[in-house]
C-alpha cells in the first residue's frame, strides 16, 4: 500500500447518495488540507442506477488513480460486481458495509479484505432523517479525524442549494455516524495534511476546459449535448452571458461546428465541445475552417469507441481521427491536457494558438479528466498572446495574402474596405475561387508554413527528467500521463533511472525537441490507453522515435494503473 | 452627407460561373437593388452560402462573404448573426443545399427565428453535379441517377417553413426581378427569420423551365399574420403564386447580454474558502 496517499471508494444503488458522499468528502478533505481527486463511475441507467465514486487523497497535488483502495464504504451490495474491476481491493482494504444488506457477495468475500459491519438500519431508526451514506461519512470522518467545521462547510457547499433544513438534517446524520464504533485502522497509513498556504481549487476537468476557453477569449459557443462533454457546455452557458457572450444550442454537430466558424468569421473567438461521434460529424466543417483559415477550437472529450461505444468510460482512442480524420491536406493543431489542472492551461493555449494561426485547434481531453474532480493549487492566470492578426491598412486588401510567417491579416466584418469572401474552395490570395496549380501550391504551403514555422516554445511537453542517460524513458499523453509519472516513481524506487516525456502538443509534432531527449540506444516505452497504439504508430510514422521502441497500449474502460504500467515495461528488461 | 450606394456598387468584379440564361442572375440584381434601396453599408453585410450553383453568389456581391460547405450555410449564418447581431446577415443557396443536405438546419433556423434573410434559389435540379433530381423535382422527372424518376413527392418549402415557425414566408420569381426586389426589401426589414423561395430556372438541365414565365402568377396579394390562414393559402396555391404569404412578428433569438463580471470573479467559484 502506498503510504503517502489515502484512497476511499463509495458504492451504492441509485439514490443511495454515493456521489453526494464523495463530493462532501472531497470538499471536507480539501478544507482539512489535503489534495485529492475523485473519479466517478455509474451504471448505464439514466437515473437510479448504481454508482461509485473513487477518491484518492495526498498531501501533494495528485491526479492518478491508486493501484488499490484502502477503504470501501458499501451502502449495499447492489450490482457491486460491476465495480469490482474498477475498484481493486486487497487484504489491506477495510470494507465498511451495512450488516442488513444481505449476504456478502462471493466475489467480495473471496478478497479477504477487512470487514466492518455496521447496523445502519437501527441507527437510522433512532435518528430520523439520517441515511446510510451520511452515517458512513461519519465513520470515515472519525477515521480521518475530520474537523466538524470542515464537514459542516462541505455539506453547505454540496447541499446548500437544497436549503438549510437539508444541510442540518445531513449534518446531524454525520454526527450520529461519528458516534458509531470506529474500526481498528492502521492510522499510520493516513498521510498528515499540510497547512494550506496557496489558494486551492475544487474543480472538474470539464469545468477546467470551460475556464481555459474563457481565458483564451472564447465568447461564442455552439453546443450539441454528448456524454462526457456536456458539462463543459453547461458550465459555459451562463458564464459566457456574464462575460457578454453567449451559447447557442445547435440542432446537431454539423450545425455546431459551422456556427462557430460563422461566429469566428465575425471576429469572435469561438469553440464547441463534443465526444468521438460528434467529432466525426464535424470533420467536414473542420476542413472548411482550415481552408478558409477561420480560427476555431474544438474540445473532444474522448470516451470508449467506436460508435456509441462506452459513453461513460474513458479511452484515448480518438488520436487517429484528430490527426488524420480530415479530408485533403489539412494542417491543424492537436493538443491534449494531462490532468484537470493542465486542462485550464492547455485549452487556453489551444484557443490562443487557433486565433494566432487562424486554424483549427483540437483539444483531446477524456472522460477520466472531464468528469473527475480534483483539489488543486489555483493555476496561475496566464496571459498568452491570443490576438488575431487584422489588417492595419485595407488598401488593396487581400485576405489570403502570402506573408513571411504564412499568417494573413484577417479583416473583420464591419471593417470598411476589408470586404472579401472566405471560401472552402481553393482560392487565390484575394479569396477568389481558383483551381490553378500555383494558387493551390502557394496557399497550401502557406497553410502548412504558418503552423510548422511557428515557435511553440517550451509548452509542447511536460518533462520529468532524472538524468541525461536514463535506463528507460516513458513517453505518454493525456490522462495516462498521471499514471505514467507514478509508474516512473515505482521504477525509480527499484533503482532504475527513468525519464518521463508527456506530450501536450501532438500536432505539429515537435520532432527535433523530442529527439534531443532520446539518447541513442535508450529503452523507450510509449504508454497509452487504446488498442492500436495510436501515438506509438504516429511517432513511428514520423520517424520521431527509434524503430526498436516499445509500446504498452490497451483500451479502456479500466484506467491504467501505475503498478500495471511499471510491471509491463519492467518485464522486458 | 455620405454619397448614396448604387446597386452596381454591391457587385464585385468576379465573373459569375452561371450559364447564360440562368435565373440566378436576376436574384443577384434584385438583391443588390434591395440593398441599395435600404442603403445598407456594404461592410455591414455578411453574405453566407453553402454549395451549389446558387451558393456561388456571395463572391459576386461586394460585401463580407462566406462560401461554406454543402448544406451548412444557415449554420454559418446563424453563428455569424449570434456573434455580430448588428450585421445584416443574408444566407442563400439552392434547393438541394437547403432542402436536402441542409434540411435539418432549415427547420431549426425557421424555429430559432434569428434576424436574417434566407433566399433559396429553387430550380428543382442539382445543376453543379450535372442534373440530378432535387427535393423539389417532380417524381416522374427522369435523370441518369433516377432512370424511372425519383418516385418521391416534392418537398413543400413554404408549408414546411410555416410549420417550422418562420415568421416571414414568400415566393418570388427570377422572371420578375423588380417584384423580387420589393419582397427582398420587406424581408430584410422584417425583424426575424425571413424565408424567400425563388423560382429560378435552370436553362441547362431543365430547359423546359423557361416556360415558367407563362405559369407563374400573382398569388399572395398581401401577407397574412394568421398561421392558419397562411396554411390554407399555401395549400390552396398551385405552387406558382408569387408574393409574401405570411408575416408575423415572433420572438427573435439573439445573444445580447451586458458584461456583468470578469474572469477573476468567475474563477473564484472554485476557491476553497
Amino acid at each position: 500500500m502506498d503510504k503517502s496517499t489515502l484512497s476511499i471508494a463509495v458504492t451504492g444503488a441509485g439514490g443511495s447518495g454515493a456521489v453526494t458522499t464523495g463530493l462532501i468528502l472531497l470538499e471536507a478533505m480539501a478544507r482539512q488540507g489535503y489534495y485529492g481527486i475523485m473519479n466517478r463511475s455509474s451504471g448505464p441507467q439514466i437515473r437510479g442506477g448504481e454508482s461509485a465514486v473513487m477518491l484518492h487523497f495526498s498531501n501533494r497535488e495528485i491526479h492518478h488513480v491508486p493501484d488499490s483502495y484502502d477503504f470501501l464504504l458499501a451502502m449495499d451490495w447492489f450490482n457491486i460486481e460491476r465495480f469490482i474491476d474498477e475498484i481493486p481491493l486487497t487484504t489491506d482494504t477495510l470494507l465498511i458495509y451495512d450488516k442488513n444488506a444481505g449476504q456478502i457477495p462471493v466475489a467480495i468475500d473471496a478478497i479477504g479484505a477487512g470487514m466492518f459491519a455496521v447496523d445502519f438500519k437501527s441507527v437510522i431508526k433512532e435518528n430520523p432523517g439520517s441515511r446510510a451514506n451520511m452515517l458512513g461519512l461519519g465513520i470515515l470522518a472519525n477515521i480521518l479525524q475530520l474537523k466538524t467545521e470542515n464537514i459542516r462547510k462541505a455539506l453547505q457547499k454540496t447541499l446548500g442549494r437544497k436549503g438549510d433544513a437539508v444541510v442540518d438534517t445531513n449534518f446531524k446524520a454525520v454526527q450520529a455516524g461519528m458516534l458509531l464504533p470506529i474500526p481498528a485502522v492502521h492510522t499510520a497509513h493516513i498521510p498528515a495534511p499540510l497547512p494550506i498556504i496557496s489558494n486551492r481549487w475544487n474543480i472538474s476537468g470539464n469545468e477546467a476546459c470551460g475556464l481555459g476557453a474563457l481565458s483564451g477569449g472564447v465568447r461564442f459557443v455552439a453546443a450539441y449535448p454528448i456524454t462526457p462533454a456536456t458539462e463543459i457546455l453547461e458550465w459555459l452557458a451562463p458564464r459566457l452571458e456574464k462575460l457578454g457572450g453567449g451559447l447557442l444550442q445547435a440542432e446537431d454537430e454539423l450545425a455546431s461546428v459551422n456556427m462557430i466558424i460563422g461566429a469566428s468569421f465575425g471576429g469572435v473567438a469561438a469553440l464547441t465541445a463534443t465526444s468521438g461521434p460528434g467529432l466525426s460529424l464535424m470533420m467536414e466543417g473542420l476542413g472548411l475552417a482550415v481552408t478558409s483559415e477561420t480560427p476555431i477550437t474544438v474540445i473532444n472529450v474522448m470516451r470508449g469507441g467506436p460508435s456509441t461505444g462506452i459513453p461513460t468510460k474513458s479511452e484515448q482512442a480518438d488520436l487517429n481521427i484528430a490527426l488524420y480524420g480530415f479530408h485533403g491536406d489539412a494542417p491543424h493543431l492537436v493538443l491534449a491536457p494531462m490532468n484537470i489542472s493542465d486542462a485550464v492551461f492547455t485549452t487556453q493555449w489551444a484557443v490562443c494558438l487557433a486565433e494566432q494561426l487562424q486554424t483549427v485547434a483540437l483539444v483531446l481531453s477524456d472522460q477520466s479528466i472531464g468528469q473527475s474532480r480534483a483539489i488543486i493549487d489555483q493555476p496561475p492566470a496566464l496571459t498568452l498572446p491570443c490576438t488575431r492578426k487584422t489588417p492595419d491598412n485595407t488598401e488593396n486588401y487581400k485576405r489570403y495574402q502570402l506573408t513571411d510567417d504564412g499568417v494573413s491579416p484577417m479583416a473583420i466584418p464591419g471593417t470598411v474596405h476589408g470586404m472579401y469572401t472566405a471560401d472552402g474552395l481553393e482560392h487565390n490570395s484575394s479569396g477568389t475561387p481558383s483551381s490553378m496549380n500555383d494558387d493551390h501550391q502557394l496557399q497550401m504551403q502557406k497553410r502548412f508554413d504558418k503552423i510548422h514555422g511557428y515557435d511553440f516554445g517550451e509548452h509542447w511537453a511536460r518533462l520529468d527528467v532524472q538524468n541525461e542517460q536514463p535506463d528507460m524513458i516513458l513517453l505518454s499523453w493525456g490522462s495516462t500521463s498521471n499514471m505514467v509519472l507514478e509508474a516512473a516513481n515505482l521504477l525509480r524506487a527499484k533503482g532504475l533511472v527513468v525519464n518521463v516525456i508527456l506530450l501536450r502538443l501532438l500536432m505539429p509534432l515537435q520532432k527535433e525537441a523530442l529527439q534531443r531527449l532520446l539518447p541513442e540506444g535508450v529503452k523507450l516505452w510509449v504508454v497509452e490507453q487504446n488498442h492500436a497504439g495510436q501515438l506509438f504508430n504516429y511517432l513511428q510514422a514520423c520517424q520521431a522515435i527509434p524503430r526498436y521502441a516499445s509500446v504498452y497500449a490497451r483500451p479502456g474502460p479500466l484506467p491504467m494503473r501505475a503498478a500495471e504500467i511499471a510491471a509491463a515495461v519492467e518485464d522486458t528488461k | 452627407m455620405t454619397s448614396m450606394v448604387k446597386p452596381k456598387d454591391y457587385k464585385s468584379d468576379i465573373q459569375p460561373v452561371w450559364c447564360p440564361g440562368c435565373g440566378h442572375f436576376a436574384v443577384l440584381s434584385a438583391l443588390t437593388k434591395a440593398l441599395a434601396y435600404l442603403q445598407i453599408p456594404k461592410h455591414q453585410v455578411g453574405f453566407v452560402s453553402g454549395i451549389g450553383c446558387s451558393s456561388r453568389i456571395p463572391a459576386y456581391v461586394d460585401s463580407y462573404g462566406f462560401h461554406g460547405v454543402h448544406g451548412r450555410g444557415l449554420a454559418v449564418a446563424s453563428g455569424l448573426k449570434a456573434a455580430r447581431p448588428e450585421l445584416t446577415v443574408v444566407a442563400a443557396g439552392g434547393d438541394g443545399d437547403g432542402y436536402s443536405i441542409g434540411g435539418n438546419h432549415f427547420l431549426h433556423a425557421c424555429r430559432r427565428n434569428m434576424d436574417m434573410l434566407y433566399i433559396v434559389m429553387d430550380n428543382q435540379v442539382y445543376g453543379m453535379t450535372k442534373g440530378q433530381a432535387s427535393p423539389t423535382t417532380e417524381p416522374d422527372w427522369v435523370s441518369k441517377l433516377t432512370p424511372h424518376g425519383s418516385g418521391v413527392r416534392p418537398f413543400q418549402p413554404l408549408a414546411i417553413a410555416l410549420a417550422s415557425g418562420a415568421g416571414f414566408i414568400a415566393r418570388a420569381f427570377s422572371g420578375d426581378p423588380s417584384g423580387m426586389s420589393k419582397i427582398l426589401v420587406e424581408a430584410i426589414r422584417h425583424k426575424g427569420f425571413a424565408f424567400i423561395e425563388v423560382l429560378s430556372p435552370c436553362k441547362t438541365f431543365r430547359p423546359e423551365q423557361m416556360e415558367w414565365k407563362k405559369i407563374v402568377h400573382q398569388g399572395f396579394e398581401h401577407a397574412v399574420d394568421d398561421p392558419i390562414k397562411a396554411a390554407s393559402l399555401i395549400h390552396a396555391d398551385d405552387g406558382w403564386g408569387q408574393g409574401i404569404v405570411y408575416q408575423r412578428q415572433l420572438p427573435v433569438w439573439e445573444i445580447n447580454y451586458p458584461v456583468t463580471t470578469d474572469l477573476t470573479q468567475l474563477a473564484d467559484e472554485f476557491s476553497i474558502r
